[in-house]
């Protein structure tokens, strides 16, 4: 492989579990003041991308022909998140940033993201983790990937083949296993089934210390400030509540004659029958 | 507790407890139970660079002090001596290309050594030749460029995993001590095979075997420093790895006594959590005590030997010595605070003392450390 082969993983800082705030105007999560860890699914999107490379390197590329770019888009706070990355083996990172990008949905989000990966020159692979702990939707993986139209495979529980044009990518649907063959460049999302991430070491750590890590924001990114951010989002969470249980289970007793006459008798009550 | 590390130092601790948290810790008591090989734990520690700590820059290492594996080997031990055992022991096994290899020697092994990608293993022990090494029988006849090796060393750690294995054979039966020289051997050499894996006491998840030499060709090349160079080479290694013995011992017993103080809160009698029971406080603060005493007297050793002094022999004992008694008796009062439930295999303490025992025995037993000790206090003064 003599030209650069790309792999971007793209990673959230979320609210470490137990301390979630929501702003009573705007209902978004207050992000501020309030300790972070990486979205733990884009964890193992960031190991994913890391082996993928080591793949490459053990079947003779060279090591400085792969990148792997982390890349988020959040306050300025989450910096460190990146350089964490950069200490699990990510080649560089960088951070999307900028007053107009608040209040993103997840459209927003995938535009914003758009602009910045239209910025490499080049890229092959985008990995992302399938869903985030905080917002839980989704959506911006498939969403970005229409956007660049290009393949996207969700929920990828291993990738059994990559060369530089294609890759197979396997996955557990509810029922069976799926396998699909895609040409690159293409983005998928990974769960815990893919790999187990490794723990930092201690070059990585050193080197993430030293990292500088570029700040892009709206201008650089050349982005119309009415599609990023709250002003540019289709969708505004107007009230987050907790669900109620609105049914109620109850466990028949008695031999099965007994219990399909209650059965029939409860069905007649609420008027199914 | 402030140890006054440097960033880089606090980097090392926070890597190896993220792995005692995420891989040791919820895999040790199978693998002692079983006598399993830690092979993926120890590949974590590899891509961690943590056997990196051992190596100079130029050979692919950190270039780190004797500190700095101390850290890690603590720390590790608090997970699983087994561990700690396995990734010491290469150190061990590869400390004699470094204090006596020559360049082609180091670059030819310490890379891979450096990486984790290899293991390596230290043999001088044999049957007949435990204390008393000078006694090894082990044979290397120079036959034109090669040694013939004929022998049998016995309980080498990491034996049969490692690939590469420094042996310490006669190679002048006339001259004692002074005839004895170090070889690399490596794996897969013709006449160099293993004997079955011992079942021991404690640390049963690291591998010890007998390497067994029948008419095995050594290249003359691989002979570390000129020969009968190799008992020097013995005791030189042993200086510089000792500490690490010392900070085995450690982390064993930070971990026995923080078990001990966990359960102290939380197990009731007569109404009462143990640990408000004076009989029990006691016992928690001389615990606590002895550790940090060990902990300073380790931290010391290693400082000291990374400042460049040469006569290290005897701070080294100390450090091995005192820590390993420390651990020994740290883990049976865990054992006690813990009464009945400490003596279960559901609780790690009971293993914990097992693992201690071997601190008090290999790489020279404490009662030869006390003699290391006496020899240099009288041949040198106390200071």
């Amino acid at each position: 492989m003599s030209e650069i082969f790309r792999i971007i993983v793209c990673i959230k800082q979320v609210p470490g579990t137990t301390e979630i705030k929501i702003n009573p105007e705007t209902n978004t999560l207050v992000r501020e003041g309030v300790e972070t860890i990486i979205n733990p699914f884009d964890s193992y999107a960031i190991e994913e991308g890391v082996r993928i490379k080591e793949r490459f390197v053990s079947t003779g590329s060279s090591a400085d022909d792969i990148e792997v770019v982390a890349l988020t888009m959040g306050p300025p706070q989450a910096e460190s998140m990146l350089r964490e990355a950069i200490s699990l083996g990510a080649d560089r990172a960088v951070l999307l940033s900028d007053r107009v990008f608040a209040g993103a949905d997840t459209w927003a989000t995938a535009l914003t993201l758009k602009h910045a990966i239209k910025k490499f020159e080049k890229y092959n692979i985008i990995i992302f983790g399938k869903q985030t702990l905080d917002g839980d939707t989704g959506q911006v993986g498939p969403e970005l990937a229409h956007m660049l139209h290009i393949p996207f495979i969700g929920y990828a529980s291993s990738i059994e083949e990559i060369d530089n044009r294609k890759m197979t990518v396997k996955r557990l649907a509810e029922d069976r296993y799926e396998t699909f063959e895609i040409r690159l460049p293409a983005a998928i999302s990974v769960g815990k089934d893919i790999n187990v991430p490794r723990v930092p070491s201690l070059r990585g750590k050193l080197r993430a210390k030293n990292e500088k890590i570029p700040v892009w924001s709206a201008s650089e990114l050349d982005m119309d400030e009415n599609h990023a951010g709250l002003s540019g989002s289709y969708t505004q969470v107007i009230k987050i509540f907790t669900p109620k249980h609105l049914y109620e289970v109850k466990m028949m007793e008695g031999g099965p004659d007994e219990q399909v006459e209650e059965l029939f008798g409860k069905l007649k009550e609420i008027n199914v029958l | 507790m402030h140890y006054f590390l440097t960033e880089e130092q606090q980097m090392i601790v926070d890597i190896c407890r993220q792995i005692v948290k995420e891989r040791i810790i919820p895999a040790r008591a199978e693998l002692d139970e079983k006598g399993i090989f830690p092979k993926e734990i120890i590949d974590e520690i590899a891509k961690s660079d943590l056997f990196r700590l051992f190596v100079p820059e130029e050979y692919g290492g950190m270039g780190t002090g004797i500190f700095e594996v101390c850290l890690a080997t603590e720390e590790l031990s608090r997970g699983c001596l087994s561990v700690a055992t396995t990734y010491a022991a290469s150190g061990l096994g590869f400390i004699p290309i470094i204090v006596m290899g020559n360049e082609e020697q180091k670059q030819k092994y310490l890379p891979a050594l450096a990486e984790g990608s290899k293991l390596a293993a230290f043999g001088l022990t044999e049957p007949e030749a435990g204390s008393d090494a000078a006694a090894i029988r082990t044979k290397a006849v120079k036959d034109g460029d090669f040694y013939i090796l004929n022998g049998t060393k016995q309980w080498i750690t990491n034996g049969g995993e490692a690939d590469v294995y420094t042996i310490f054979a006669v190679t002048n039966p006339d001259k004692g001590a002074r005839g004895v020289s170090a070889l690399i051997v490596e794996k897969g050499t013709p006449g160099f095979e293993f004997g079955k894996k011992e079942n021991k006491l404690g640390i049963r998840a690291s591998a010890t075997r007998e390497l067994i030499f029948t008419d095995c060709r050594v290249p003359a090349e691989n002979r570390l420093g000129s020969e009968g160079m190799g008992f020097i080479t013995a005791m030189r290694t042993f200086d510089q790895s000792r500490p690490a013995v010392g900070a085995q011992g450690v982390g064993v017993a930070q971990a026995a006594l923080e078990v001990a103080l966990d359960y102290s809160k939380v197990r009731k009698q007569f109404g009462a959590a143990i640990s408000s029971f004076q009989a029990i406080q006691h016992m928690l603060a001389d615990m606590a005590t002895q550790v940090e005493a060990a902990r300073a007297l380790v931290y010391h050793a290693a400082k000291v030997m990374d400042s460049g002094e040469k006569n290290v022999a005897k701070l080294s004992a100390m450090s091995k010595l005192f820590a390993s008694d420390v651990a020994m008796k740290v883990t049976i009062d865990a054992i006690q605070i813990l009464g009945g439930y400490g003596y279960m295999k559901e609780y790690p303490v009971e293993k914990m003392m097992r693992d201690a025992k071997i601190t008090q025995i290999y790489e020279g037993t404490n009662q030869i450390q006390r003699n290391v000790i006496a020899l240099e206090l009288i041949k040198r003064g106390v200071f």
